[in-house]
């Protein structure tokens, strides 16, 4: 089944049907359905307090978190509900990876940082083995570079921009399946910005990747898929190209032509 | 056109920004001053308490030589390393040789103001290094109490010339107590120690770390990380906050009616009193602990979560770690307050007089507050000194018990 007539059938990594999420009585997302594919990066846009992140964070189950809220419809991974009861949160979380909007390293060295997710899931044998994991997630992270001769200094001691490559490379150093970024860069100078999107694009293929982003250039730049929220609704999804050149809906069009957001 | 002045070049506003100034110059005086003022406060206290105590270190004591080989006491290593050792020496007249002795070197008044417990030090030393028993030696002996008073002008009239007389020959003087610190309480000031108080503080204080530190942790950890928020939580934590102002004697009420109850044969015992001092240390150790886990930024939680992690693995790899600094913190002033806690070790019987170092959690005992308490409250002058003593030995303690936690606590702080 495919929700939307106007893209051409791809593999969908993720999909949503009829979801709604509720924060006590308030009802924050209402009715999304959605496919996410697997080849590409897809984009949520929209103005603030819209329900794009709320929405992300279903995705990997990290609402659980929020003793509130509440969640109804279905979001299945690979064709599982991940809403089911007897779903293992733990290995769903390793396998929907998540970048947030502030850069969170651990307060503890950029190794251990990179190899706490390999750790705890038991990946790798030797130390040997931990030390490729690390190098290779921090490599993919184009990060390597900057930090191979520090690995023992603190995550923290990084610049803002260099603490995101890090906590992206935590993320895909327990390879995850999908990478899920809750506005990635809204925290980091335009230098910072565009090494990220770099990552994005390098990213690609490998992980189905979801980003969240206020900047609609920045969706436009990185994502082939974008989906418009408003007011808690998905208005219109499409392709990329597709909503910013020909939206369908006036609220789409007004948002990125500037009226508002 | 008339110009009007910007509203901050106004005389007016000059005036309300002096204003400002020094209001703040009078705040920063006033800080200055109540630090200046409890800095004082403190050195007078240590200062005072220095110079008292420094003589509850000391014992005055007469020099004594006693040459052993006109003595009839024999005795080889082999039947001294056994024991009942005392008891051989003093059935071989050991006694009467020291009191000999000293008749020989200050006469006969002198000889009978020596302690009457001077020749168990004899005893000890023979059974140390049976040796001497082949040469004369010189020992310090502790002088009895009356002498020791009139040595430090006061005390009765009548021995005053001979302490003078026995001071003026060399036979008399205070000498450094390193006995202090290793004998227990006694009647006698001059063979007092503190040995078996502080013992008995270390073992009662162990008792109270390791229950209500895990405890207080573990609790503070499931109010802050799992328990639901609801009514029943709410009731708890008022209960726990309440439960820290408590009078810490209803806490040696509850510890007399429940665990001396329990185990009834164990009154005095560091066991019971390390219990008790618990459930007043515990709910400190909640609170502060509560307040460190809350000021762990949620960031850290959902970053480690969202690789994978189990909230157990959350909280013991991420939050405890951060926390720690902070619930040491708040283990710290629980500590001390414990070791300085008095009231409710009196209601279990931990003032009894204990003449011996307890030899496990479940021997009576006393501790250090209840001892200076209990010496506090003696009618003889030599306990005065010995009083400051012992509250610098607990100044000490706990000192060294604060610096421990500090290290520790500098230790694990970590920035982010």
């Amino acid at each position: 089944m495919n929700v939307h007539s106007n893209l051409d059938t791809t593999d969908q990594k993720m999909t949503a049907r009829g979801v709604s999420v509720f924060y006590g009585d308030k009802k924050a997302i209402d009715d999304v359905s959605i496919d996410i594919p697997t080849e590409y990066v897809t984009a949520f846009i929209g103005p603030s307090g819209c329900g794009k992140s709320t929405f992300l964070r279903t995705m990997n189950r990290m609402n659980d978190t929020i003793p509130s809220a509440r969640v109804e419809g279905e979001i299945t991974l690979d064709g599982e509900d991940i809403y089911r009861s007897g779903m293992d949160v733990v290995q769903l979380r390793a396998r929907v990876g998540m970048v947030f909007q502030k850069p969170n390293p651990f307060p503890k060295s950029i190794y251990d940082n990179v190899a706490y997710g390999p750790k705890i899931h038991g990946f790798a044998e030797s130390k040997s083995e931990l030390d490729e994991v690390v190098e290779r997630s921090l490599r993919r992270a184009g990060l390597w570079q900057e930090v191979k001769d520090r690995l023992d200094d603190s995550g923290t001691a990084l610049s803002g921009g260099q603490q995101q490559r890090l906590c992206i490379a935590r993320a895909i150093a327990v390879d995850p399946e999908v990478i899920l970024m809750d506005e990635p860069c809204s925290a980091l100078d335009p230098i910072a910005t565009a090494k990220i999107e770099e990552l994005i694009a390098e990213l690609k293929g490998r992980y189905a990747i979801v980003i969240v982003t206020h900047s609609m250039q920045q969706a436009a730049r990185v994502s082939e898929r974008t989906a418009f929220f408003h007011l808690g609704k998905m208005v219109e999804y499409g392709r990329t190209s597709d909503i910013f050149t020909n939206p369908q809906e006036t609220r789409t069009q007004d948002y990125i032509t500037g009226r508002y957001g | 056109m008339s110009e009007r002045a910007a509203p901050t070049r106004t005389a007016v506003f000059e005036k309300r920004l002096k204003k400002r100034y020094s209001s703040e110059r009078r705040f920063k005086a006033l800080g200055m001053g109540a630090i200046l003022f409890s800095v004082l406060v403190l050195a007078f206290l240590l200062v005072t308490m220095t110079l008292n105590g420094i003589g509850g270190f000391q014992r005055t004591e007469l020099t004594v030589p006693i040459d052993f080989t006109q003595t009839g006491i024999a005795a080889n290593a082999e039947t001294l390393a056994q024991s009942g050792a005392i008891q051989r020496l003093e059935a071989q007249g050991l006694p009467d040789v020291v009191r000999f002795a000293a008749q020989q070197r200050v006469g006969d008044e002198g000889a009978e103001e020596l302690g009457s417990q001077a020749w168990r030090l004899v005893a000890d030393a023979i059974i140390a290094d049976p040796t001497i028993l082949d040469r004369e030696v010189s020992f310090d002996l502790p002088a009895s109490e009356d002498l020791s008073a009139a040595y430090s002008g006061d005390g009765q009239a009548a021995l005053q010339p001979l302490a003078k007389r026995l001071a003026e020959q060399g036979h008399l003087s205070n000498n450094f107590d390193e006995g202090f610190l290793t004998r227990s309480d006694a009647t006698d000031p001059q063979e007092v120690g503190i040995w078996g108080a502080l013992k008995g503080s270390i073992l009662t204080m162990l008792i109270t770390l390791s229950l209500a530190f895990p405890i207080g942790v573990l609790a503070a950890l499931y109010l802050e990380e799992y328990a639901p928020k609801n009514r029943w939580t709410d009731v708890i934590e008022v209960s726990i906050n309440n439960l820290a102002a408590v009078p810490s004697i209803i806490f040696g009420l509850l510890g007399l009616a429940v665990f001396l109850w329990l185990f009834p044969n164990m009154r005095s015992a560091p066991l019971i009193g390390g219990m008790t001092l618990a459930l007043m240390t515990m709910p400190v150790i909640v609170i502060a602990g509560r307040n460190a886990i809350k000021a762990v930024p949620p960031s850290i939680r959902d970053g480690a979560l969202a690789v994978g992690a189990s909230p157990v693995q959350v909280v013991f790899h991420h939050v405890l770690p951060l926390a720690l600094p902070g619930i040491l913190t708040g283990t710290i002033i629980g500590m001390a307050r414990a070791l300085g806690e008095t009231a409710p070790l009196l209601m279990i019987g931990m003032r009894a007089f204990v003449a011996t170092p307890p030899d496990g959690f479940t021997s009576p005992a006393t501790v250090l507050p209840v001892q200076i308490f209990l010496w506090s409250d003696e009618i003889d002058r030599g306990f005065v000194e010995r009083t400051s003593a012992a509250i610098i030995v607990l100044l000490l303690f706990l000192l060294l018990m604060n610096g421990l936690a500090i290290y520790l606590r500098n230790r694990f702080e970590k920035s982010w």
